[in-house]
């Protein structure tokens, strides 16, 4: 087998760390010290930690102390939306529905759903339209019904699949009129839109450090000082009491550091993977015409991440295309969840009413900051032979 | 080629795939699933569908350095082996889904996919020798480990479908695979045999029957026709079946008594004695030819169960029937059991048993 130079179009599963990112990390795993300690070193630790902290907030529009670091993206899921559960059930058991979107991603979706088996929640999806975004009518009315049982909302920013940003600030506005807290899960987000948690009027955002080119095992949940949501894990309070486990000083310090540099950047960088989106998009329905490029077409913070073009091919199944394509070299996303290996047919799309045989025919190409117009063009040119096979692979198994 | 190394978990398809990869192929693992819940871990049973042999072949393809996919074949699956196995015994037969499945999913479905992804060719862990004759067509022989042969579930494979499939342990005893696959730092080199079939979990077939057929009550008979007790299945029963009977009284003669005839409409099980059960002519049908069908009347041998006895036999085709005379009568031959055809180590190919013929046919 021959080796070749092999295309990422993951990014949105995880993004190369920044080499700064690198650098600091590195610089910090050579270091002793535990940040809960009183001595010397201890304090070294904690000064990093804090200055991470500091950093990352008034890259986001946080006070400092509204940061809680934990281990990534879905621990800050299941702390915000079972926490503030658990925390407005006790302080008035009459809110006992949890509203959530019906594309979150499965680390929202399975603690929402666990709430409902194990807790007596009652959650309630909202509806999305055709490009994925909620239906703020659907969800006004559920709300409308019974403001005062309703113990919060959850929506994400951005979805992962499409990249359609949601309408984060009507939610919130929603919810005020009622005292409903609004999480949002900004994991796709943070990289690729400026993100102002203060102006946002959210409770909670979760964010977490590999998709902005951090190391993977860090995130945070930000989080009002108002808000208390119940702990998940119980031991020294080293976050802010919300959250336990000795501080990861090096993962810290590398987040912040990432964060810093791709905020910096972000304006360049979104235009230039913006540019990159487009070339991709007029070249995948130039070589395949009846290829169908999902979610919002529009561009811009308000409709849809930069780096995200979601795509279904009709008649072929996402799953071969993705193993045709990574014979090429060229590395992608069927964009949806698997169970035991095997992709299953999106949730995503099939709330925005595409039928199974479609959701199972996509593939999610995610740009990043490493990707080059060489990448596209490569994913362009092996693409009209990965597509006629796909296809009549596809054909054999409707026979 | 381009290799598809269809990969179970177990020790002997990740040796496969090793091989095929030392011989040279581009190879690409591909674990089949094949149950639609697949459970996290396996239940005594060893099966073929759980979560643990699905990251079993992933480890081994990781190991071996090769692409690794999981292909959902759950649909056809339970569309064509899973059904037609429940079908096949409400309707008093006994099938054996091992065959169905070589048939139909992984010489089929399986290698039809391969094939329009671009791949050459489907390898796998069975034991059966493959050989190319003088005129170019290949021929499929029995292992030389012969008490790992498979080439009985293999019977019904045609000519074009052997033409793209390679058995790179055909030439190997088992103990040899497990060796090599603990020198190749497999972890898998020590997973035990997998037996029973896959998808009925615990090795509980009458009760895996019952739940799907529900209660058919019947009648377990003598030969005339005395009722010995009720039953509520005849799915529950197999032709030549001796053990849990439970017929109470014992024959006259004090004779162990064993399965006759299974009556799928009534339900009624009729039992006798041993020598009854012995078979020395059946009727074939769906016959599946290795290569051209025999012509005139072959001496040959058949195999009528897997790791069953060779039976000496005379076979003559008669359209999409065949039909098979015993020189070495057999015992316990069920109808929807396959009866393959050998001409010394090689196979001929196989069919579906539809009748047998008793020295004194029953009723």
């Amino acid at each position: 087998m021959t080796q070749q130079q092999t295309v990422y179009l993951d990014h949105a599963a995880t993004t190369p760390m920044v080499p700064e990112a690198i650098a600091v990390m590195t610089e910090q795993l050579a270091r002793t010290g535990n940040a809960s300690s009183l001595h010397a070193a201890g304090r070294a630790a904690r000064r990093t930690v804090e200055e991470a902290r500091e950093l990352l907030a008034s890259h986001l529009g946080a006070r400092p102390s509204e940061v809680v670091f934990c281990s990534g993206g879905t621990e800050a899921n299941n702390l915000a939306i079972k926490g503030l559960f658990w925390a407005r059930r006790a302080t008035d058991p009459a809110r006992t529905r949890v509203l959530f979107s019906a594309i979150e991603h499965h680390a929202l979706l399975d603690p929402v759903t666990w709430l409902a088996k194990h807790e007596g929640a009652t959650v309630e999806t909202t509806p999305v339209d055709k490009i994925g975004r909620i239906r703020l009518d659907a969800l006004r009315q559920a709300v409308e019904t019974d403001p005062g049982s309703v113990a919060a909302i959850t929506t994400m920013w951005a979805n992962n699949e499409m990249g359609t940003v949601q309408p984060v600030r009507e939610v919130v506005e929603l919810a005020a009129a009622h005292g409903i807290p609004v999480h949002s899960d900004a994991v796709q987000a943070a990289g690729y839109l400026p993100l102002d948690f203060g102006a946002s009027g959210l409770d909670a955002m979760t964010i977490t450090a590999h998709k902005l080119g951090g190391p993977v095992g860090v995130g945070a949940l930000v989080i009002r000082r108002e808000v208390e949501p119940v702990p998940l894990l119980h031991g020294g309070g080293q976050e802010r009491d919300l959250r336990s486990g000795t501080i990861g000083v090096a993962l810290i310090a590398a987040f912040a550091k990432a964060v810093e540099v791709t905020l910096a950047r972000q304006a360049e960088t979104t235009a230039r993977i913006e540019a990159l989106r487009a070339r991709l998009v007029a070249g995948l329905t130039r070589v395949v015409p009846d290829a169908i490029v999902n979610g919002d077409p529009e561009p811009g913070a308000g409709h849809r991440l930069p780096n995200i073009a979601h795509v279904t091919f009709p008649g072929c199944e996402g799953d071969a295309m993705l193993m045709l394509l990574d014979a090429q070299g060229i590395e992608c996303s069927t964009g949806s969840a698997c169970a035991a290996g095997v992709p299953q047919p999106s949730h995503v799309l099939l709330a925005m009413g595409y039928d199974e045989r479609a959701a199972r025919g996509s593939l999610r190409f995610s740009l990043g900051h490493t990707s080059t117009e060489a990448d596209v063009d490569r994913l362009l040119a092996v693409l009209p032979a990965v597509h006629e096979r796909a296809l009549a692979a596809g054909m054999v198994r409707q026979r | 080629m381009r290799v598809v190394a269809a990969m179970s978990g177990g020790v002997d398809s990740a040796v496969a795939a090793a091989r095929a990869l030392d011989a040279g192929h581009d190879v690409t693992g591909v674990h089949l699933a094949l149950s639609r819940n697949p459970r996290s871990y396996r239940s005594g049973a060893r099966g073929c569908c759980s979560i643990e042999d699905s990251n079993d072949a992933r480890r081994a393809a990781d190991a071996l350095g090769i692409p690794f996919f999981v292909w959902d074949m759950s649909e056809e699956f339970a569309d064509e082996v899973v059904d037609d196995f429940v079908a096949e015994y409400a309707a008093g037969r006994t099938p054996n889904p091992c065959l169905r499945c070589n048939e139909k999913i992984k010489f089929a479905a399986v290698l039809d996919r391969a094939l329009a992804l671009g791949f050459d060719a489907v390898a796998t862990g069975h034991y059966a020798q493959l050989r190319t004759a003088a005129d170019g067509t290949i021929e499929m022989h029995r292992a030389t480990d012969h008490g790992k042969d498979q080439s009985y579930v293999l019977g019904v494979l045609t000519q074009e479908q052997l033409a793209h499939s390679l058995f790179p342990l055909g030439g190997s005893v088992k103990t040899d695979v497990r060796a090599e696959a603990a020198e190749r730092g497999l972890q898998v080199a020590t997973k035990p045999d997998s037996h029973d079939i896959c998808f009925v979990a615990d090795g509980d077939n009458a009760g895996w029957l019952a739940e799907k057929l529900g209660p058919r009550p019947g009648s377990v008979v003598d030969e005339q026709g005395t009722v010995l007790r009720e039953h509520d299945g005849a799915y529950a029963f197999t032709i030549g079946q001796r053990r849990g009977l439970r017929l109470g009284v014992p024959a006259d003669d004090g004779k162990p008594r064993f399965v006759l005839d299974i009556e799928p409409v009534s339900g009624t099980v009729t039992v006798g004695p041993r020598e009854r059960l012995q078979v020395d002519a059946l009727e074939g049908i769906r016959p599946l030819w290795c290569g051209t069908a025999p012509a005139g009347t072959l001496e040959c041998t058949v195999q009528l169960r897997a790791h069953g006895d060779e039976h000496r036999a005379s076979l003559t085709v008669d359209g999409d029937r065949v039909h098979v005379t015993l020189h070495d009568p057999a015992s316990g031959i069920a109808p929807g059991q396959a009866v393959v055809v050998y001409d010394g180590t090689r196979v001929v190919g196989s069919a579906t048993i539809a009748r047998t013929h008793r020295r004194e046919p029953v009723g």
